[in-house]
């Protein structure tokens, strides 16, 4: 048996045996892992890019769209025109907010408390509602006292309410017949039907939920009792007795059954439209509720089924910057049919602003392109230059590999020191303007000029030596060989490395921070040495605002931002793949 | 004025051009207008357009030493003589709001003195006489600098055309102006380096006769405000959120470099390739913004509604480190996986093949072969985009806090030498107090840090290329 | 001249006539280092006018050194150094005076390997007309341009196409391009450093039959690998070895009866 073994010619490790294969399989379920892991990573990356960028379109897209009233405005001749005169220069100095007002004030004759005007006027008019028909006044002073058609810019505010985003609005019509019992003032209404049902049991649940949190908080607080030193002990007490008092009683008001309930700051509104107004809810039943008018009814007659409707704007009041009364008047306007959606042109014809509504990126872009002016004229000459010399001329010397290295680390230093450059450098030594594009335009020619100058290199590299020594055995000197014919074959790869550098250049924000042009600028600049802002940091600069308004602003100017780079980079593969040249 | 000034120029130098070439054309003798004509028959060296350029040159030298002479004492010959005639202001005691002061009159001054060109109503009245005596010298040194450039560019031209002789060499003597150029060209980048190491050395070193470096260095509180300048919390939130980027990038940049190199097919790769290239390309800024208004509530919002006990949850601060982090290591996978990607191809494939004979799969060839031979390369493509990171700012400024906790915990909110960088210097500033000069003293720091990482790594890629090349 | 005559007795009269004619390249003790290595030793040569003389050898024997020094191409080497005497026509061309521009106007040089610009076939011919200031008028220029593609046998396969890229000719037509645009700047001199080698045998009969004709104006000097070219094509030819000149004579007499062992070695196959 054992001879035998040892007879039959056997491989050391027998390949087929079982423990053999399960180690193959291993071997491969590694493989498989292995591989697994390199496509996730690209599959990481890809599904980051799609989540930024949806993110970025999704928040930006309001951006692009305005809302505002079209409506026949009067100017009197008192209110811009009160010396009779209608030059240009006196127009200007009209009030022709006040024109606006008046106009406003056609729809909302109602408002006539200060407090409610300035709520009316101030917080839903854009202040810069009276451009458009100051324009064509100017334009035609003959049409001083006569209605002219103009548009009237809403404030951000109520843009976004009409874009959707102040709050969920819905409207449900009544299917009861209705009472109610005045047209102003405290008002109580009562349907036939058990219309308010559904939103008792939702200020309820409401209620009972935040009740389970106190519940959560009472049960932190007794632990924290445990724990904490003695003299803090009784305030804690003290708060634990409130806790308990709030949630005896938001139990018992969310567990009720019939009977009404109060609507809080903290609970969604309930509005009812009914005989051309509006009355805001504050106490409902089933069937009933007690409530404010907001917009005065035309009468008191009783509304029938179907011809009233409940409104319910899902976040509560004290959670939203405009209040039930303007979402009213807003509604308002929108059934006179004075709101239009338009495209909004003015994003990119106006500079910036406090005002979101009226703020728009044309400075920026304005101040970006002059920048660039800047730094495309001095980098890539200078750039090209220190190429050809470095790639053609130079002596291969220690000097010029201490030069050599020296533009491979400039390349990796950091964008913020090239500011601290321009900073110590530009404004502090020689004085130069301060947030102007000429020092921008500057620094980033520094910051880029590596970048070309190994592209250059790389591509002056790429050029055969055989053309060089062609038009050197006939007699060109070195540098006629180099400007006739390496550096024109050169230039595709020169031109691709000079424009993803200055793609490079036009994304840059932080060294541009240094050098001042931070500063909040509502002019378009018109000049290389004005105070000026440029794109990126324009978007920086509206990134930190407070205003909801302003993030869509932020978002769309990242979109139009993104789409120069998408075309720049794209010029450049563009660029690459036709004149790509193989020897 | 500028304009007038490269209108002048330009005239000169075209003139120049013109008439150099001219006459470098008359130097050769009158021939059949046909017959074909061998070098041996003239001794003329160079053909008249490079006469052409040589007095172009030479006029255009002076005219650019004329507006760099002016240019250096224009300005505050007219600040003087602006000043003297301006009203004197209150002499403070302070001698640093002295200086302010008057650079705030300085710039009314400017101001009126552009309204008085416009014929326009001066806002401040009691400006007037120095903001004439402002544009009358401004006017007179204008002049100055066009007769100056004038004159000189004239002379060059002459001194230029004097030399077109027929044995005159002026295509070598032009070659040896545009070398001159070349040179100069080179040199920018040069003086670029000497620009930033002067500059920041300088005002860190005016920093640390104010405040003790040492102090600086090790100091745990930051807090510019009450001029405490310990800046061991700044480098220790930089490495926190630095090393949370490379956590990310490291092993993706990796894995995705391993991936296209050795896995992927064509036309996976022609997809893949540019997916990283669009990262590389996205502006910092708007990883910043997707950082702070993203990713940060995303975090913040997962953090609470995880319950650790009774109602307190995993509090996330708003702008904590592991958001900032995250969003950068994102933005550093292109340079780790390009890099990656270079160094790995790099290895030659007979070492791939040795290891495939001996029946080993293509993940332990990787492992055992491939990232080995290629480790140098990888580990200085990890140092490269270590740097980066360290001196990225506008993922922080957007996302990082504000306020130096030194803390290791990441879903706290911490800052960074950048961070610092950007408030301190972004606003009004006082170039004497040591708050502001702080920033210049942190610059410094990170561009030591950086510099040493750029020099390690680059000197390894190099070893690395030459040791497969 | 005969053109009855027998080939090899045409040969054999030219290499007489070269022999007694006046040297237009003299060369008195060169030597060329690259660095440390001394490339060439010590080499004394005459190249007669109006002949094609052929340098033979083994590679990297200094053979096309040699040939780069004469228009002193070997300039763009940081690290070639040239010394000793090299005179064209009586007058060093290593004199400080002299600008190397204008050497290579006067001593043409066609590369192994095709080289047009990536540029017009026109182009490629008049560019060194134009940086010479050759001509002075179009009509010159295109005179020019015709005459020099007619002497390189190339007019009449290009003549409809002038403004086509030289690139897209084939090797051997490049090669005759490459050869027009060295005649153009009428040189005294041309320098052909192996023209044939990355051509097919029909193109490479094209380029002898083509250096055959040039040879009535222009002094040629050949390196070649193949010793039937060297044959065919020189009257006057040099044998070449680690760097010195071993042996130079009319070529019937090199390949009939070479005085050097290393020659005969060389030239009957046993090294090279």
């Amino acid at each position: 048996m054992t001879d035998a073994v040892l007879n039959t010619p056997r491989r050391r490790h027998d390949l087929t045996s079982t423990a053999a294969q399960a180690l193959v399989r291993k071997r491969y379920a590694a493989e498989r892992r292995f591989k697994f892991f390199g496509v996730a990573a690209i599959v990481f990356a890809a599904a980051f890019i799609v989540f930024l960028v949806s993110d970025i379109v999704i928040k930006g897209a309001p951006a692009f769209v305005e809302h505002r009233l079209t409506m026949k405005l009067t100017a009197t001749s008192q209110q811009v025109a009160a010396e009779g005169k209608t030059d240009r220069a006196s127009l200007l100095q009209g009030d022709w907010m006040a024109v606006v007002r008046s106009g406003v004030a056609g729809y909302f004759p109602e408002v006539t408390q200060r407090a409610q005007r300035s709520k009316l006027y101030n917080e839903l008019i854009s202040s810069g509602a009276d451009i458009d028909i100051r324009n064509r006044i100017i334009a035609d002073p003959s049409l001083i006292g006569k209605p002219v058609e103009a548009s009237v810019l809403l404030s951000d505010d109520a843009d976004l309410y009409f874009k959707g985003s102040v709050t969920k609005r819905l409207e449900r019509t009544g299917r009861g017949n209705g009472t109610v019992s005045g047209t102003t003032g405290d008002v109580q209404f009562a349907s036939s039907g058990s219309d308010f049902v559904d939103d008792v049991s939702r200020i309820r649940s409401d209620l009972t939920r935040a009740a389970n949190l106190a519940r959560l908080e009472v049960m932190r607080l007794k632990a924290a009792v445990q724990t904490v030193a003695s003299d803090r002990r009784a305030s804690l007490e003290e708060q634990i007795n409130r806790q308990v008092e709030r949630l005896a009683d938001l139990d018992r008001r969310g567990l009720a059954t019939g009977g009404s309930e109060k609507i809080g700051d903290n609970t969604a509104s309930v509005l009812l439209r009914l005989n051309g107004g509006v009355i805001k809810v504050t106490e409902l039943g089933d069937k009933s509720i007690s409530g404010t008018v907001l917009i005065p009814l035309k009468s008191n007659v009783d509304a029938k089924a179907g011809d009233w409707q409940i409104v319910t704007l899902n976040t509560p009041e004290g959670s939203r910057k405009l209040s039930d009364q303007q979402i009213s008047w807003l509604d308002r306007m929108k059934d006179e049919g004075l709101v239009s959606r338009g495209f909004a042109w003015r994003f990119f014809t106006s500079g910036d602003s406090r005002e979101p509504e009226q703020a728009g990126i044309l400075g920026g872009l304005i101040g970006s392109a002059l920048t660039m002016l800047v730094t495309l004229g001095l980098c890539l000459p200078i750039g090209v230059g220190a190429a050809i010399y470095l790639e053609e001329f130079a002596p291969k010397n220690r000097l010029t590999d201490i030069v050599e290295v020296n533009i491979n680390n400039l390349a990796a230093v950091p964008s913020i020191v090239f500011g601290l450059l321009g900073l110590a450098m530009f404004l502090n030594t020689f004085d130069m303007p301060r947030s102007s594009p000429l020092v921008g335009g500057l620094v980033l020619a520094l910051l880029v000029l590596p970048t070309i100058i190994i592209a250059s290199r790389a591509a002056l590299k790429a050029v055969p030596p055989s053309i060089r020594e062609a038009a050197l055995g006939l007699g060109a000197s070195h540098q006629q060989a180099v400007f006739h014919h390496v550096l024109p074959l050169a230039m595709p790869g020169i031109l691709t490395g000079a424009i993803i550098g200055m793609a490079h250049a036009l994304g840059e924000t932080a060294p541009l921070l240094m050098i001042g042009m931070v500063a909040f600028i509502v002019e378009v600049p018109k000049s290389l040495v004005e105070s000026a802002t440029v794109l990126p940091v324009q978007i920086y600069l509206w990134s930190d605002l407070p205003e909801a308004a302003f993030q869509a602003k932020t978002a769309g100017a990242i979109i139009v931002l993104l789409m120069f780079l998408f075309c720049m980079n794209g010029a450049a593969i563009w660029l690459r793949k036709k004149f790509e040249q193989r020897w | 004025m500028l304009l007038i000034f490269l209108l002048l120029v330009a005239t000169l130098v075209f003139a120049a051009f013109l008439v150099g070439k001219k006459r470098g054309a008359a130097l050769y003798p009158a021939r059949a207008p046909s017959g074909l004509q061998s070098l041996a028959l003239t001794n003329v060296h160079s053909l008249p357009v490079y006469h052409g350029l040589f007095t172009a040159s030479l006029a255009l030298a002076p005219m650019l030493v004329a507006l760099l002479i002016w240019s250096n004492f224009a300005p505050s010959i007219i600040r003087s003589a602006a000043m003297s005639a301006a009203p004197v202001i209150s002499t403070s005691v302070e001698a640093n709001r002295k200086v302010l002061e008057e650079q705030a009159l300085y710039r009314d001054v400017q101001m009126s003195a552009g309204l008085l060109n416009q014929s326009k109503d001066l806002t401040k009245p009691e400006l007037k006489s120095a903001a004439e005596a402002y544009n009358r010298t401004q006017l007179q040194l204008n002049g100055l600098l066009l007769a100056l450039a004038a004159a000189g560019g004239l002379a060059g031209a002459y001194l230029g055309l004097k030399r077109i002789k027929p044995e005159f060499r002026s295509r070598n003597a032009f070659e040896r102006v545009v070398k001159w150029v070349l040179i100069g060209c080179s040199a920018v980048a040069v003086l670029t380096t000497v620009g930033i190491v002067f500059s920041v050395l300088y005002e860190t070193l005016n920093f640390s006769s104010r405040y003790p470096f040492d102090k600086f260095l090790t100091g745990t509180v930051w807090s510019p405000s009450s001029l405490t300048l310990g800046a061991l919390p700044l480098f220790a939130g930089t490495l926190l959120i630095t090393f949370i980027a490379i956590l990310i990038a490291g092993p993706i940049g990796l894995f995705a470099a391993i991936y296209m190199s050795e896995y992927a097919s064509r036309r996976f790769r022609n997809v893949a390739k540019p997916v990283l290239e669009v990262l590389a390309g996205i502006p910092t800024v708007v990883f910043g913004f997707f950082a702070a208004l993203t990713v940060a509530p995303l975090f913040k919002g997962l953090g609470d509604s995880i319950d650790l006990t009774f109602g307190t949850n995993l509090g996330v601060a708003s702008e904590s480190a592991l958001a900032a982090g995250l969003v950068m290591g994102v933005m550093i996978i292109p340079f780790v996986s390009s890099l990656s990607d270079d160094v790995i191809t790099a290895v030659p494939q007979s070492l791939r093949d040795g290891s495939y004979a001996m029946g080993a799969t293509k993940s332990e060839t990787v492992k055992k072969v491939v990232l080995p031979a290629a480790f140098s390369g990888i580990v200085s493509a990890m140092m490269l985009a270590i740097s980066r990171a360290v001196g990225e700012t506008m993922i922080v400024v957007m996302a990082a806090g504000l306020a130096g906790n030194l803390t290791w915990n990441p879903l706290e909110a911490v800052t960074t030498i950048t961070v610092q960088i950007k408030t301190l210097l972004v606003g009004d500033q006082e170039f004497d107090s040591p708050k502001t000069l702080s920033a210049f003293a942190l610059g410094f720091m990170l561009f030591i840090f950086t510099l040493i990482l750029n020099i390690i790594a680059l000197r390894i890629v190099r070893k690395y290329r030459e040791q497969y090349d | 001249m005969d053109m009855t005559m027998k080939p090899e007795f045409q040969a054999l009269q030219a290499a007489s006539a070269a022999a007694s004619a006046p040297a237009a390249v003299t060369a008195r003790g060169v030597n060329v280092y690259y660095g440390t290595k001394h490339a060439i030793k010590d080499l004394d040569v005459d190249i007669p006018e109006k002949a094609v003389t052929a340098f033979i050898g083994p590679s990297g024997c200094g053979k096309s050194t040699f040939l780069r020094c004469i228009n002193r191409m070997n300039d763009t080497i940081s690290i070639c150094k040239v010394t000793g005497d090299i005179r064209l026509d009586g007058s060093d061309i290593y004199d400080k005076a002299l600008d190397v521009v204008q050497l290579r106007a006067r001593v043409g040089m066609v590369f192994q390997k095709p080289n047009p610009f990536p540029k017009s076939i026109f182009e490629n011919v008049a560019y060194g007309a134009r940086i010479h200031g050759l001509t002075q008028s179009k009509a010159d220029l295109d005179q020019l341009v015709e005459e020099s593609l007619r002497r390189a046998s190339l007019w009449e396969e290009v003549k409809d196409r002038l403004d086509q890229t030289g690139t897209g000719l084939s090797g051997g037509q490049q090669q005759r391009l490459c050869i027009a645009r060295a005649i153009a700047v009428s040189p005294e001199v041309i320098l052909m450093d192996e023209p044939c080698s990355a051509l097919d045998p029909i193109a490479t009969a094209k380029i002898e039959e083509l250096i055959d004709e040039l040879r009535r104006n222009y002094t040629i000097i050949i390196v070649t690998h193949s010793m039937q070219q060297a044959a065919r094509v020189s009257q006057k030819t040099a044998f070449f070895h680690l760097g010195t000149l071993v042996e130079e004579g009319p070529t019937n007499t090199i390949f009939t009866t070479p005085r050097d062992k290393r020659t005969q070695d060389y030239i009957t196959g046993r090294f090279g």
